[in-house]
């Protein structure tokens, strides 16, 4: 390896010395703050390593692992999210009395997991990502476990996961069948290539691999795990899983498939899913009565937003794409934040009605959270406004009309769950328990910062947009 | 500069307000009206300014412009640009703010600094709509201005707010976000055909596309402008959301809100996309005809003296549509005059309702009755506004209808015919709801005060202004043709139609140009 791969893997390289150096610290010395720190300063240094490859360089470490713009990017997002977590867990697990330490361990792996996803140039690259990003999940999914439903959330995902990753290990050797090697920067030149006496294996590969990333990013109709495990999950697990663990299949697919020159086939098969998703996604967050569960369907229909520039192709379309998914990294890790810091050691909050009159009662939080919510819908003056909008620009420039009337439809009738959301929160109600957040002020910290960010995307986007654009 | 001031200094005072609001409950109101009295210096400063040039045709468009660099990866500008035309819909806001403070005064009691932070607000998103020259920053300012007046009806609205909220939210934003696409269409055509990748309103004028192309969308425009308006049957959501708001959220609405979307018509929709509007316009005019017909029709049917002000204003509004689609100078005359007359008319009219409800605790129609002997100076106001509603010679109201069916009939005598009879069912619907409230039997022996101080001073300068539109109509009508003529330009000028003698007579007296332009 040459010194440019080694400057450019050092992120990894860091991520990885921290997950090992509070490995050992946990047995010497169990202390909350200790591992804290362990995980915040391997995110830091992994994001100060990170290489400078704007412009279209690219290295490659080794036949596995390439990294270029776009991987950079990604790789900025997810350890910046994943400082996030770990900071909005601090408070969290502070009042846990079970074993907290190991829950910064598994973030750390998980974040190494969504990193070698994103850089990853070969299938067993992108299985061992997969995998310690999926493994490092299914325990912290149920971690502070206390109820049944964390358990039946954490199994329900272990197994649908597993099959998942048995579909992508069947496309992969199917593949492999047909194409004689593993690389996947060449997977869209064969697919594009319809002479090609293998195509048959190529594309029955491909399209078992697509089932495990729609698995992932949770789209109609692999999408029956979202709201039970984000039920399930704590919050900043929930914010985890939103995020990072969606936002490195998004790098994967962007790799695996660059928008653009998809074959005809994948095109009707991610148009009917993005469809699919927008609809059912807000329709079956209409009746919903907890907060986790319509931030899950929320989800499902934002992936399928995030399709329709993905769809569009173009020069905009990858763009558009991680722009977008900068803009739900803050929102969700907000949202999630929010409800991170009004949970307790008893019980997480989510019932709807729980919520009821808090702007009253805690106008910052509330207010937070209003704001959040209203970047989901996107409205202006919020992150989500400046990246619906270039969702919405990819798709008329790739002229994808259906796609982004359904688009504007569905995301109308987004907006009422939203609203409920905002009623319930502006309601009148009378002074009750209710809600108490916790003292946590590393949470509040952090939220602050993010609603900064979220306000500063909705209003000056353009140093977001013209960063992104110089990588990619 | 100063057009930037005009946005700003609402938002920012709107902060300050909510931030008073938390230490001490009455400061808001004091802060709004500090900050609303600037903002009316601003216009009126901004006027006299130009004063000298407001009537000459010849010194260029814009009045002032401002233009700094937003977004420049899509081409966005923070653009805003002032002609007479936007001028004398900011001295409108202004004024108009003002009057909704002053109803808000004392009915609004609880969390009176987050209160004013949305009025405030509302104001600073209208002021953008009625300056923007980027239609991004349009689009931007369209929802801006939908959040905050969503909140006003939700927090301080009556019984049914939430659904009235609710809907009010669904219906501006499903059509916004059909508007978004036609620009975002609009961007990508143009700069597809110059290279040029702008959403600056004076450069997509003129863009080349198919006439098929081209109604697609011009009809993503006219969804978000016509909901707004509102034309039947995309109207429903403003009853609710009139009647539940409350009184100063009202006045807003009717007076403001509903003229973006006539200021969308006439600045965006029929200009960007001549053609298509001109093969639009018959179907234009019957919508507005219905509208006016139908909004009168359910006037006539309600007992919430609020609800029937609403439905008046669904006929008014259908005025505007029919003028519009007439576009002719007669006809865009009348428009701009509606929106004037009919805001500061229906505003009042609010104001009046408000007052009475708050006082009788109802709003029912039922309810009243004789309410002249114990509140003799509100009977006169309200006599005075209904009468402006149903055009009565004097008012501005009737400038307003005239010019517009004058303008109207020179493109088609029918539906001039059948919009002329709007007038009369106005006249039954005003006659009437000033007949069960403060003339006729009294149900109840209500004891309650007259318009106190503050109330008769905003009603005293409502009367001035709508009598002086009446008597004086022929500034605002100066005002407002060079940037008409302008408009009318840019959509190209094709038929034209000899207007009948009588047409020509009226318009040689009014001193309009009855020949600037036929249809579009």
């Amino acid at each position: 390896m040459n010194p440019d791969a080694w400057r450019a893997v050092m992120p990894l390289v860091c991520l990885a010395a921290a997950a090992i150096v509070l490995l050992l610290l946990i047995p010497v010395r169990r202390r909350h703050g200790a591992a804290v720190v362990v995980a915040l300063a391997g995110l830091a240094a992994a994001l100060a390593t990170l290489p400078d490859l704007s412009g279209g360089r690219i290295v490659q470490v080794t036949p596995l692992l390439v990294f270029d713009g776009t991987a950079v990017v990604y790789l900025a997002l997810f350890t910046l999210a994943g400082a996030v977590t770990v900071l909005l867990s601090y408070g969290y697990l502070q009042t846990y009395d079970g074993r907290r330490e190991e829950f910064y361990l598994l973030v750390l792996l998980a974040v190494i997991g969504a990193s070698v996803l994103a850089v990853s140039n070969h299938f067993a690259a992108l299985f061992l990502g997969l995998e310690i990003l999926s493994i490092a999940l299914y325990a912290l999914i149920p971690y502070p476990h206390r109820t049944g439903a964390q358990l039946e959330a954490a199994v329900k995902y272990l197994i649908l996961a597993a099959v998942s990753s048995a579909f992508l290990l069947f496309g992969m050797a199917l593949f492999y069948a047909g194409a004689g090697y593993m690389t996947i920067g060449s997977v869209a030149a064969l697919l594009g290539n319809a002479t090609n006496p293998a195509i048959r294996w190529l594309t029955a590969g491909v399209a078992m691999m697509i089932v495990a990333v729609g698995f992932k990013l949770a789209v109609v109709p692999f999408h029956l795990w979202t709201p039970d495990v984000y039920q399930g999950a704590p919050p900043p697990i929930g914010a985890f899983v939103a995020t990072v663990s969606k936002g490195a299949i998004v790098a994967l697919l962007l790799r695996l498939l660059p928008p653009g020159d998809l074959p005809r086939g994948f095109i009707i098969v991610f148009t009917a899913m993005a469809m699919a998703s927008m609809i059912a996604g807000n329709l079956l967050a209409l009746r919903q009565n907890n907060i986790k569960r319509i931030l899950a369907y929320s989800s499902i229909a934002h992936m399928g937003y995030l399709l329709v520039a993905y769809l569009a192709g173009g020069a905009m379309a990858t763009a558009a794409v991680t722009f977008y998914l900068a803009t739900y990294f803050v929102t969700n890790l907000g949202a999630f934040g929010v409800l991170t810091l009004l949970s307790g050691p008893e019980k997480d909050a989510e019932a709807l009605e729980d919520f009821r009159g808090l702007f009253w009662r805690q106008p910052w939080l509330a207010g937070i959270l209003v704001l959040m919510v209203f970047s989901l819908a996107g409205l202006p003056l919020t992150a989500g406004f400046p990246g619906k909008f270039y969702l919405v620009a990819a798709g008329v420039a790739g002229a994808r009309w259906m796609l982004v009337v359904t688009l504007a439809i569905t995301s109308t009738i987004g907006l009422y769950y939203y609203l409920r959301i905002a009623v319930t929160l502006f309601a009148r109600a009378p002074e009750s328990a209710g809600l108490r957040p916790g003292p946590a002020l590393l949470g509040r910290f952090t939220l602050a910062g993010l609603t900064g960010v979220l306000v500063w995307i909705g209003v000056l986007p353009e140093a977001v947009i013209a960063l992104i654009r110089a990588f990619l | 500069m100063i057009l930037t001031w005009l946005v700003a200094i609402p938002a920012g005072g709107g902060l300050l307000a909510w931030l008073t609001g938390r230490k001490n409950p009455q400061g808001p109101r004091w802060i709004a009206l500090g900050v609303l009295v600037v903002e009316l210096a601003a216009a009126l400063m901004l006027t006299a300014r130009f004063a000298d040039r407001l009537w000459s045709p010849d010194q260029g468009r814009w009045l002032t412009t401002v233009k700094i660099a937003w977004i420049p990866s899509f081409g966005i500008n923070f653009a805003l640009a002032l002609d007479g035309f936007s001028l004398l819909l900011v001295l409108l806001t202004a004024v108009l703010g003002i009057m909704a403070l002053a109803s808000a005064w004392t009915e609004i009691k609880e969390r009176t600094g987050f209160f004013y932070f949305n009025l405030l607000w509302v104001l600073s998103g209208i002021m953008g709509v009625f300056l923007t020259m980027d239609l991004f920053l349009f689009y931007f300012f369209w929802e801006v201005m939908l959040i905050p007046m969503y909140l006003i009806i939700l927090l301080w609205g009556h019984a049914n707010r939430v659904y009235a909220a609710t809907k009010f939210f669904l219906f501006t934003q499903i059509s916004g976000l059909l508007m978004l696409l036609a620009i975002l269409g609009l961007y990508f055509l143009h700069g597809r055909a110059t290279g040029v990748y702008t959403f600056d309103y004076r450069e997509l004028l003129g863009t080349v596309m198919s006439p098929g192309i081209a109604r697609w969308l011009m009809l993503g425009f006219l969804a978000a402008f016509v909901v707004k308006l509102p034309v039947v049957p995309v109207h429903s959501w403003l009853p609710d959301a009139h009647t539940e708001a409350p009184t100063p959220g009202s006045v807003i609405l009717a007076g403001l809100l509903l003229k973006t979307g006539a200021y969308g018509l006439v600045r965006f929709a029929v200009p960007l996309f001549p053609e298509a509007a001109a093969s639009l316009a018959p179907a234009g005019m019957a919508l507005g005809v219905v509208s006016i017909l139908y909004g009168a029709l359910l006037a006539l049917g309600q007992s919430d003296l609020k609800r029937l002000v609403a439905y008046t204003s669904v006929s008014h509004m259908g005025f505007v549509m029919l003028g519009v689609f007439a576009w002719n100078q007669l006809a865009l005359q009348g428009v701009v005059m509606q929106m004037i007359c009919h805001g500061i008319s229906t505003g009042a009219l609010f104001m009046l309702v408000g007052a009475l409800q708050q006082r009788l605790g109802t709003r029912d129609l039922k309810q009243m009755g004789g309410l002249w002997d114990s509140m003799p100076r509100m009977g006169a106001v309200f006599l005075l506004f209904a009468m402006a509603s149903l055009g009565l010679p004097g008012l501005g109201n009737f400038i307003a209808e005239f010019l517009i069916l004058l303008g109207a009939y020179q493109v088609s005598v029918l539906w001039a015919v059948l919009a002329a009879i709007g007038l009369v069912a106005a006249s039954v619907y005003a006659l009437r709801m000033l007949q069960a409230s403060f003339h006729g039997k009294a149900v109840h022996t209500w004891q309650v005060p007259d318009l106190a101080l503050r109330e008769t001073a905003a009603m005293t300068c409502m009367v001035v202004i709508i009598v002086w539109l009446g008597l004086f109509p022929q500034w605002v009508l100066n005002t407002a043709r060079g940037p008409l003529q302008a408009l009318q330009k840019t959509a190209v000028v094709r038929t034209q139609q000899t207007p009948p003698g009588i047409v020509r007579l009226i318009s040689q007296q009014l001193a309009v140009p009855p020949l600037e332009g036929g249809r579009p």
